[in-house]
């Protein structure tokens, strides 16, 4: 049922995964970071989620499609727009995922 | 342990797992259409647990690419953990190492985004974290198994609009951290860099350098703030 190969590919995929997790806390101690750092730290969740998502909104294929015709920019908005007016986030996802969806089966 | 903690956790990060379960489920069906054996699938959700890396090995497997190639690519596109470690790094000072290795070892996307939104909303706690980890784990699993068990029946369930599942969840995440003008401001750096980068810039590069430059941009703005006061 499983290969060795494949078996120590993923052991070595879990490896560096798991290193890109452990590292910064193993080796940050909260007393050894300037308030400096602090500072930057604190945005790095909201920085990273957006950029996690913002091209996949924005150039769902590779390039920048700023238009009514990018379906992933239409979906996202609504979604958006869902969670800007403090809908729960079932009612964002599943917004998005309809409107997706719709676009995808109806051609809206 | 703080029960009441852990199951908060649950609770908080269950809603978010409408986004993450058809990604599991997409990269089960994926993994067998090339030729991982179910077991093998199973086992990297199990060891891995990082949807990213997951789905972007397939198509290496899948050319017999060698394992060293398939490990730096995870390594690659998992580098912004080392990120949202720094970030939970002053949370989680007063843990034992093997603490830190079981929590950080259940640091995916969306546990780190509730885990730290609570923990700069109301404090951090241990059992909480744990309590997201969890379920995020069980969730991943199980999608996973789910996935397996559909196999081949569905051809490609990305074209169902399942895609949009990951970018619904990480909007969810998002928009209610856009309280104030920083926030804000940081957002639209990331998006900008993002965007930019993502088209220029081959590979996941983007998403490291996007981070960067906004929280740096964070950072410099609310310093310039006090500053001034």
């Amino acid at each position: 049922m499983m290969r060795t190969e494949v078996v120590i590919t993923i052991v070595a995929m879990a490896v560096a995964t798991f290193f890109t997790r452990f590292t910064s806390p193993a080796i940050l101690g909260g007393a050894g970071i300037s308030p400096r750092l602090k500072r930057f730290l604190k945005h790095v969740p909201t920085a990273i989620l957006t950029a996690l998502i913002a091209p996949t909104l924005f150039a769902p294929h590779g390039y920048i499609e700023f238009s009514t015709g990018n379906s992933y920019l239409i979906a996202g908005t609504i979604a958006a727009l869902l969670a800007y007016f403090r809908q729960p986030p079932l009612v964002t996802m599943g917004g998005g995922m309809a409107t997706m969806l719709a676009i995808r089966s109806f051609g809206i | 342990m703080k029960t009441k903690e852990f199951f908060e956790g649950i609770k908080d990060t269950l809603p978010i797992m409408v986004g993450v379960f058809p990604f599991g489920l997409a990269y089960g069906i994926v993994a067998q259409s090339i030729g991982l054996t179910p077991g093998e699938t199973l086992l990297m959700s199990l060891l891995v647990f990082a949807g990213a890396a997951q789905f972007i090995s397939l198509p290496m497997f899948a050319e017999g690419a060698g394992m060293a190639m398939i490990a730096l690519t995870a390594l690659l596109i998992n580098l912004r953990h080392l990120l949202m470690g720094m970030s939970l790094a002053p949370y989680m000072n007063g843990l034992s190492l093997p603490q830190k290795a079981l929590l950080t070892f259940g640091m995916a996307d969306e546990t780190y985004a509730v885990t730290i939104s609570r923990a700069q909303a109301i404090g951090y706690s241990a059992a909480y974290q744990l309590g997201s980890n969890v379920t995020g784990y069980v969730t991943w699993a199980l999608s996973t198994a789910g996935g397996i068990l559909l196999g081949s029946r569905i051809s490609d369930p990305l074209s169902w609009g399942l895609d949009f599942a990951m970018p619904a969840t990480f909007l969810a995440l998002l928009i209610p951290r856009l309280t104030d003008k920083l926030n804000i401001l940081v957002c639209l750096v990331a998006a900008g860099v993002s965007i930019i980068a993502a088209v220029a810039i081959p590979g996941k590069w983007y998403i490291i350098i996007a981070c960067l430059s906004a929280a740096v941009a964070g950072g410099i703005l609310e310093g310039s703030e006090n500053d001034e006061n």
